[in-house]
């Protein structure tokens, strides 16, 4: 009786979801990974090719922009972690409660507004005419504007300032578990501040920071908006190659390899990452 | 010899509430010392100043007669077993024992045998790369003290470590903390709020009331002897009444129940009677006893912790009286009518607290 109460309700729930997945994300992306071994050949008709392969290997560019991508994804990847982990360690162990309500508050505010409007408000602070070169140049300390605008500094900055938010909640709910008494046991067994860091803390912390690297790294590799509008014209993201194909070459099949090769990209460096760091992923996204 | 530790007006004040209060005692090598106090008297706050955790609003910590004012607490010869053990959940029984020898540069082969010996000692041989998870209540405090004595402490400080347990595992890790004490003699400093902890594990124990030290005696003194009310309401069960009068011989609580008692004082405010004081069905010949009629308003069946409730004929005061389970005490039913007796020595009167 109870069993079959219990089955007949799992069918229910998990019914939207596997629609879900099978109708938006592995129907299509069967048709688009049949797509990516497809090219036109002289007549104009779609064969089996490896050609849309074979142009990312051979065209420079292509290469060029898919490793600049990994590089700077991971780069945020850390970067967002060495500011989020003290923060979230003030928040959790170092501020009292309501302090540390508020502050998370504060992180959340960003997400309000989206992404494109807080890039807009970057563009307002950073560009030539924009508020930080006009107080640098009001107080004299610099005397044509700083390029702060439309380069990868812009570029890693506003990624950063995207994924805190995803970094920081893993990280805070991962040290609110963290009992003190394990950082006052380990300082009374003779450790120092950072021992206690490197030993108890971080090893402690670490399924929410794979977690929050994961979420983050994911997010910035496939990000389009940041790259395009802070990072300019020389700041190449494999995400605009991929749109330029579909939008503006009309080239769906060389856009699908290219997706394709992103995704196997994440997938290799998620999977190096964990290696690297002894984590799993079933612990890391809390299962 | 010069004690241990020497605490001297130690005092610690949280904005204006003062959680300790002038205290002065010295603990002596090899002692069992307890700190016995209800929630909130300032225990909890007087080991975390030993520890170093706090720093003492006033008043100065000896440890084998050195100064520890100023000295953090992975520099203090004191190891502390905490109340929820602080077991670290990442790493395995071993590295749980050995951390503290690494953090002091001790070389790796000395550690491995030195842990190995600690293990050996906590009856955990063997249990090296167990996970701390995978661990028993009884076992996990055991890896606890075991961490902490590896580093040889001058005190080992314990939090109400047995305070997670259930009874039936804490009966039995009373009387083993008690051998290991006595085994390994280093000086143990165990504050608790159970009575029955400190009473049979330690030899010296301090009543701590209000921040502030009410007794500092041997486990059998403290029972016989309380000095004052508190500690004669904390230790031990007890009746209490308030008294009406007192001296010129007699005693008399506020419902009128009058009992003789030679040295009575003056201007005393509580009687204290133990339950196992009274006298039930006392020989008629014994000489100086203050005699009484009962009647029995329940039976607190106990095993060989029985009591009865009785109302003292007359008065109308209840009280409590150990019933022995012997063949003497069979037939007692409750309504029954009882002869009964205390010695005036078991009646203890306290004045008013705070007077």
């Amino acid at each position: 009786m109870s069993s079959r109460h219990f089955r007949l309700g799992f069918i229910i729930f998990l019914t939207p979801v596997l629609l879900w997945l099978l109708t938006l994300i592995v129907i299509p992306h069967i048709d688009l990974l049949i797509a990516s071994f497809q090219a036109e050949n002289d007549q104009g008709k779609l064969v089996f090719s490896l050609e849309n392969y074979r142009n990312f290997f051979t065209d420079s560019v292509y290469w060029y922009t898919f490793v600049r991508t990994a590089f700077y994804s991971i780069l945020v990847t850390v970067i967002t972690f060495l500011i989020t982990f003290p923060l979230a360690f003030y928040i959790t162990k170092i501020a009292s409660k309501r302090l540390g309500g508020f502050l998370s508050m504060l992180l959340l505010l960003p997400f309000w507004v989206g992404e494109l409007v807080s890039i807009y408000g970057w563009m307002i602070l950073l560009r030539e005419s924009g508020v930080i070169n006009y107080i640098l140049q009001g107080v004299g300390l610099i005397h044509k504007p700083l390029p702060l605008l439309y380069n990868d500094f812009s570029m890693v900055l506003g990624l950063v300032y995207m994924s805190m938010l995803f970094m920081v909640v893993p990280l805070i709910s991962a040290l609110e578990s963290l009992d003190d008494s394990l950082i006052e046991a380990a300082s009374d067994l003779g450790a120092s501040k950072f021992t206690i860091f490197t030993r108890i803390v971080i090893p402690y912390a670490a399924p929410g920071i794979t977690s929050g690297a994961i979420v983050v790294f994911m997010l910035v590799l496939g990000d389009y908006l940041s790259p395009d509008l802070l990072g300019g014209k020389n700041s190449l993201w494999f995400t605009e190659q991929i749109y330029n194909e579909f939008i503006a070459s009309f080239n769906w099949n060389q856009g699908a390899a290219f997706g394709f090769l992103l995704l196997l990209l994440s997938t290799v460096i998620v999977w190096l990452g964990l290696r690297l760091s002894h984590q799993r992923l079933d612990k890391a996204v809390g299962a | 010899m010069s004690p241990i530790l020497e605490v001297k007006h130690l005092k610690k004040m949280f904005k204006n509430f003062t959680a300790v209060d002038d205290l002065n005692f010295t603990v002596e090598e090899g002692d069992f010392f307890s700190i016995l106090g209800p929630s909130g008297c300032g225990k909890t706050t007087m080991l975390r100043m030993i520890a170093g955790f706090l720093e003492p609003t006033e008043g100065e910590i000896y440890i084998r007669g050195e100064n520890m004012a100023g000295i953090p607490p992975n520099r203090r010869p004191v190891n502390m077993v905490f109340q929820n053990l602080a077991l670290f959940p990442m790493m395995n029984v071993e590295r749980n024992v050995a951390f503290g020898l690494e953090q002091r540069g001790v070389p790796k082969s000395e550690i491995k045998k030195r842990v190995n010996d600690m293990l050996e000692r906590v009856g955990l041989a063997g249990y090296n790369t167990k996970k701390v998870t995978q661990l028993s209540g009884g076992q996990r405090q055991r890896v606890a003290i075991a961490r902490s004595l590896v580093l040889e402490p001058s005190i080992l400080l314990l939090d109400e470590p047995l305070g997670a347990l259930d009874r039936k595992l804490r009966e039995h890790m009373k009387i083993e903390l008690k051998l290991l004490q006595k085994e390994i003699g280093t000086t143990f400093i165990y504050i608790t709020h159970d009575q029955s902890e400190a009473l049979v594990m330690s030899n010296k124990v301090a009543v701590m009331n209000h921040g502030d030290f009410e007794q500092i005696d041997t486990p059998q003194n403290l029972y016989k002897n309380p000095r004052t009310a508190f500690v004669a309401g904390f230790v031990g069960e007890t009746n209490r009444f308030e008294l009406a009068q007192s001296g010129h011989g007699t005693l008399e609580t506020r419902s009128g129940w009058k009992l003789a008692k030679k040295d009575a004082k003056t201007g005393m405010h509580w009687l204290f009677i133990r339950p196992e004081s009274v006298i039930l069905l006392p020989d008629p010949q014994m000489k100086d006893l203050n005699r009484f009629r009962v009647t029995i308003k329940t039976i607190l069946f106990d095993g060989a912790n029985t009591k009865i409730s009785g109302i003292v004929e007359g008065s109308g005061d209840e009280i409590l009286i150990h019933l022995p389970q012997n063949a003497k005490f069979e037939g007692i039913r409750e309504g029954d009518r009882l002869e009964a007796a205390i010695h005036p020595r078991d009646l203890r009167c306290y004045p008013k607290e705070g007077s």
